[in-house]
């Protein structure tokens, strides 16, 4: 019995004096910085992380020794982590602001369409401009309104801050707001499963991410497909960008000039993206 | 003796480290989220419902009645089962089938909150959609989930509070020729009031906390919700949605938001304290 209480009592210090070490080292070691020179940190928007992860993966086996780490946050956190230097490039699925591009060096690997799509029960085929407009700020109720059945509109949109929601507002919205009656999810993962299942849904994505169980619909008459976004005749596109501040390190521009060369932008492509140009 | 020291004063430090990481905290959350609330007013912040972030517009009364409501939602819903749960887990079945429901129960608390919200959107919210109407992601759908997310908290504690009520209470009432069900609702039930309380108010506390599961559920739109069919947003899923891009006042804000949940929760968990405590000298019962 006693044996058997000091042993307790020893595991407990020992777990307990572990574990405020471990929490020790946690806390000095998140102020240490990232300048380990190996490593080229790729931070950003999470429509771009996954292509991002892809090229950085290929690059990786084509040149060993020169790494790429990639992270998601958002295309707002990816300049954030720029201007503090935690990050040698940050990705942006917007153009940048007046204030950004002062501060902010931009190139684009690619451009990408947004999509407005629905649930395939959904008869509506093509929408204008101006009734997407109407159906995000909320005048547009009712599908029948815009050449549906009787049906309550449940527009879907994304998080204040995503760069997916401000080139929609800055490619469709202009000065209206995006109504407040509105459902917002996190993530292009949860606005498709809610299409996929509410036929009166309707929602807005990366032309890249729409798959399966989607409708995109045409706007002003132009179907979203990669050529017409070429030609921009399809003019729901936004940039997705790398940004730097001042120069890239040489390490930096390796990858950069990986991604735009001819073999990365095909990958690019290959992922449904629209090449830079 | 000289062992013994060392070991209390790691053990010390180990605890006091715990109370230090509260404390930072605290102060962190205090110190980032009130200048905006000062600067803005109470008044605005708290009881306008406008939030719009872009225009500088910080208002979260929305969302203070979203966390609301789905907690009392959560809570109907919790409570009626936990205290059926507890009840019948004490008094009434058989111990061999407690051996089996008890830790079936416990099983509950150790599943992760994204499985619970997982669940609710890709089964209750199309069930509500086509059966109650609404966009399906909902106050209700949200207390569905959480209620179902606070049963084992609010069940273990209420039957630790069953089980603590004196052993004569139950075998005097009998002996008066009270039934199984008189003795339950009339002496143990009182008996228990207090440890019940507290298990409700701690389950509360867990409910208005919940994050993950109620994005995944709830539709998150920033508007005062007219009815149960209504989707919201809550406290936490307000941060939770924004924390990731906010900057300048937009975070200052939502960590304003933090600073009203921190005090929400605070007085939450000292009602339970008190209460328990209270309970505890009335009765004699530890």
């Amino acid at each position: 019995m006693n044996a058997k209480r000091m042993c307790f009592t020893v595991f407990t210090v020992k777990s307990g004096l572990s574990a405020w070490l471990m929490a020790l080292a946690g806390l000095t070691c998140a102020g240490c910085s990232r300048e380990d020179g190996g490593t080229v940190n790729v931070i950003g928007s999470t429509s771009i992380q996954p292509f991002a992860e892809h090229l950085a993966q290929v690059y990786g086996k084509k040149h060993p020794g020169e790494r790429v780490e990639v992270q998601g946050g958002g295309s707002t956190a990816g300049l954030q982590a720029v201007a503090n230097g935690l990050a040698h490039i940050g990705t942006c699925s917007r153009s940048l602001s007046d204030e950004e591009a002062r501060q902010f060096t931009p190139i684009v690997i690619a451009r990408d369409g947004v999509a407005i799509v629905v649930n395939p029960a959904n008869p509506v085929n093509n929408l204008t401009l101006e009734q997407l407009r109407g159906i995000f700020s909320g005048r547009f109720k009712n599908w029948k309104d815009v050449g549906g059945r009787d049906e309550a509109i449940r527009p879907i949109t994304r998080e204040e801050g995503s760069g997916t929601r401000e080139s929609f507002v800055h490619l469709v919205m202009g000065p209206e707001k995006i109504s407040r009656e509105a459902l917002v999810q996190e993530s292009n993962g949860a606005v498709k499963e809610l299409v996929k299942g509410n036929p009166a849904a309707i929602g807005y994505m990366s032309l890249g991410l729409v798959d399966k169980g989607l409708k995109p619909l045409n706007v002003d008459g132009v179907e979203p497909k990669t050529e017409h976004v070429l030609s921009g005749k399809y003019t729901l596109a936004r940039p997705l960008l790398f940004v730097t501040k001042g120069p890239p390190t040489p390490k930096a521009q390796k990858f950069i000039d990986f991604v735009l060369s001819p073999e990365g932008q095909k990958m690019l492509e290959g992922e449904g993206l629209i090449r830079a140009k | 003796m000289r062992q013994d020291n060392v070991i209390k004063a790691i053990l010390m430090a180990v605890a006091f480290s715990a109370i230090l990481g509260l404390v930072l905290i605290t102060v962190f959350i205090f110190k980032e989220g009130m200048p905006i609330i000062l600067r803005i007013g109470g008044r605005e912040f708290f009881l306008s419902s406008d939030w719009d972030p872009r225009a500088g517009r910080f208002g979260i009364f929305s969302m203070i009645c979203g966390s609301m409501m789905v907690t009392a939602g959560a809570m109907v819903i919790g409570i009626s089962f936990s205290l059926g749960l507890a009840i019948v887990l004490t008094q009434f079945s058989p111990p061999r089938l407690t051996a089996v429901l008890k830790p079936v129960i416990e099983l509950l608390a150790g599943i992760p909150s994204v499985v619970y919200g997982f669940m609710g959107v890709v089964t209750l919210v199309p069930l509500i959609r086509i059966h109650l109407g609404g966009p399906g992601l909902s106050v209700l759908a949200a207390s569905i989930v959480l209620g179902i997310m606070v049963l084992p908290t609010v069940t273990s504690i209420a039957v630790d509070a069953l089980n603590a009520v004196p052993r004569p209470y139950w075998e005097g009432s009998i002996a008066l020729g009270a039934t199984r069900w008189q003795t339950t609702h009339m002496v143990m039930l009182r008996a228990a009031r207090s440890g019940i309380v507290a298990a409700i108010i701690l389950g509360m506390g867990r409910a208005v906390g919940e994050t993950m599961a109620v994005i995944m559920v709830a539709g998150n739109t920033p508007a005062i919700p007219h009815g149960l069919l209504d989707p919201v947003r809550t406290l936490t899923a307000n941060i939770a949605l924004e924390m990731g891009y906010a900057a300048g006042d937009h975070r200052r804000a939502l960590f304003a938001t933090g600073v009203t949940l921190f005090v929400f929760i605070m007085v939450l968990n000292s009602i339970a304290l008190v209460v328990s405590r209270r309970g505890a000298r009335r009765t004699g019962a530890p």
